[in-house]
């Protein structure tokens, strides 16, 4: 009997013979103690002929079990690292597009001090709907200080979407002014200095607004800032935030 | 993982702060799509360089336009290309049914006269790949139903 199945294989025999029945082994999924069958298949185009032994009444679970171990074995044949490599080209992908803008801004704009305002406002853009993408994966709870928020954008945010830990420090008695200190930082990777007619110019003020902008949508204003900067010569990068005060209880005296 | 949200909010400011500066300019408005796609060139460049550090020399036009279906498209936009058709003469048609940049715009008919601004990134992102690679091109995109597109790309012999 020749017929074609849908994966181009062509049945060729069915063979149940006495001598079989005798010599094939219980099947080992069905528990009855059946027989199974053995089938003899041909792959089309092919000269090799495969004996394939299918239990006659569970024909559908050796089926299935054959085609995960197909899929199981496809996924273990790639090379290990690969994963790895392509979260580090997406992060190089982000990286260079932020270095193609800059270039951008920076021909399109001949004062620097114009190139930093645009980039926070591009920032401030991002950052307001990254804090619900940020809160939708961390599922943090409510920070109860400013402390605490100075903590959670410095461990959990950096480390979610730039993959560097900057450490935080307190730079005020009252705890309203934090910096965060950053050693490495991923989006100066492929640039290695300023151009001398760009020197005021904050190479990565998109943070910035990135802050200011995720603070804003917590109901937290905030300033944010760039102290340092190793582009510009300084040691380290250093960011720096401020926490204004909500004037709630100056509007309740005036209404008196 | 993360990076995908940072990239497609990045990509969404760009457009965005650029046609908002060509609006307060001198009315420049043709020239945005043309930054964008020079944008996208330098970065395809030195992303394919980065990729393709360590893969085996490409036989021929064909393997390169599949590794940029497949490897390249899957990196970027973490999915394949759906559809590669050509005529075997130096145009290749990239059809892509859920591309990443329209799928949270709209998914119908609804703003499609917009569409055009966010494929131009992606189109100098395929000419700078390529274009590394040793292959001169010019891509174009249509788009005809959000969020489906084709980039069509034709090969120029130097």
């Amino acid at each position: 009997m020749l017929h074609k199945t849908k994966q181009g294989l062509v049945h060729i025999e069915n063979r149940r013979s006495i001598s079989s029945i005798t010599e094939c082994s219980k099947c080992i999924s069905c528990k009855g103690g059946r027989e199974e069958r053995r089938e003899l298949w041909r792959r089309e185009g092919e000269n090799t002929v495969t004996e394939r032994r299918i239990c006659c009444s569970r024909k559908k679970r050796y089926k299935q079990a054959i085609k995960y171990f197909k899929r199981y074995t496809s996924n273990m044949s790639r090379p290990p690292g690969r994963k790895q490599d392509n979260h580090k080209i997406s992060r190089e992908l982000f990286v260079l597009t932020y270095g193609a803008l800059v270039a951008q801004l920076c021909k399109d704009y001949e004062k620097d001090e114009d190139v930093n305002t645009c980039l926070d406002r591009m920032g401030y853009g991002i950052g307001v709907r990254l804090i619900e993408d940020f809160l939708a994966r961390s599922a943090v709870k409510k920070c109860r200080s400013y402390s605490e928020t100075a903590e959670m954008i410095a461990q959990v945010a950096f480390k979610m979407y730039l993959g560097v830990t900057p450490s935080v420090s307190c730079t005020s008695a009252t705890g309203d002014e934090f910096s965060l200190i950053l050693d490495k930082n991923p989006l100066v990777d492929f640039v290695e200095e300023l151009p001398a007619e760009r020197a005021s110019l904050c190479y990565c003020n998109l943070l910035c607004g990135v802050i200011r902008g995720a603070l804003e949508m917590v109901h937290l204003a905030a300033e944010v800032t760039f102290l340092q900067d190793k582009l510009k010569g300084d040691a380290v990068t250093e960011i720096g935030i401020i926490f204004l005060r909500k004037t709630e209880d100056k509007k309740h005296k005036r209404n008196k | 993982m993360a990076d995908e949200a940072l990239f497609l909010l990045l990509h969404s400011e760009m457009v965005a702060g650029l046609y908002r500066a060509a609006e307060q300019g001198e009315g420049e408005n043709g020239r945005c799509i043309t930054k964008l796609e020079n944008m996208g060139f330098r970065v395809g460049q030195g992303l394919i360089e980065r990729f393709t550090k360590d893969t085996a020399r490409f036989k021929d036009e064909l393997d390169i336009m599949k590794f940029i279906c497949k490897d390249f498209w899957t990196t970027v936009f973490k999915k394949q290309i759906d559809n590669l058709r050509t005529n075997h003469q130096g145009i290749y048609v990239l059809q892509d049914n859920k591309f990443r940049l329209l799928t949270q715009m709209s998914a119908g008919k609804q703003y499609l006269e917009h569409a055009p601004k966010y494929l131009a990134f992606t189109c100098g992102l395929i000419r700078g790949g390529l274009s590394n690679l040793g292959i001169k091109s010019i891509v174009t995109a249509e788009v005809s139903t959000m969020p489906a597109c084709k980039f069509q790309v034709m090969i120029q012999k130097m």
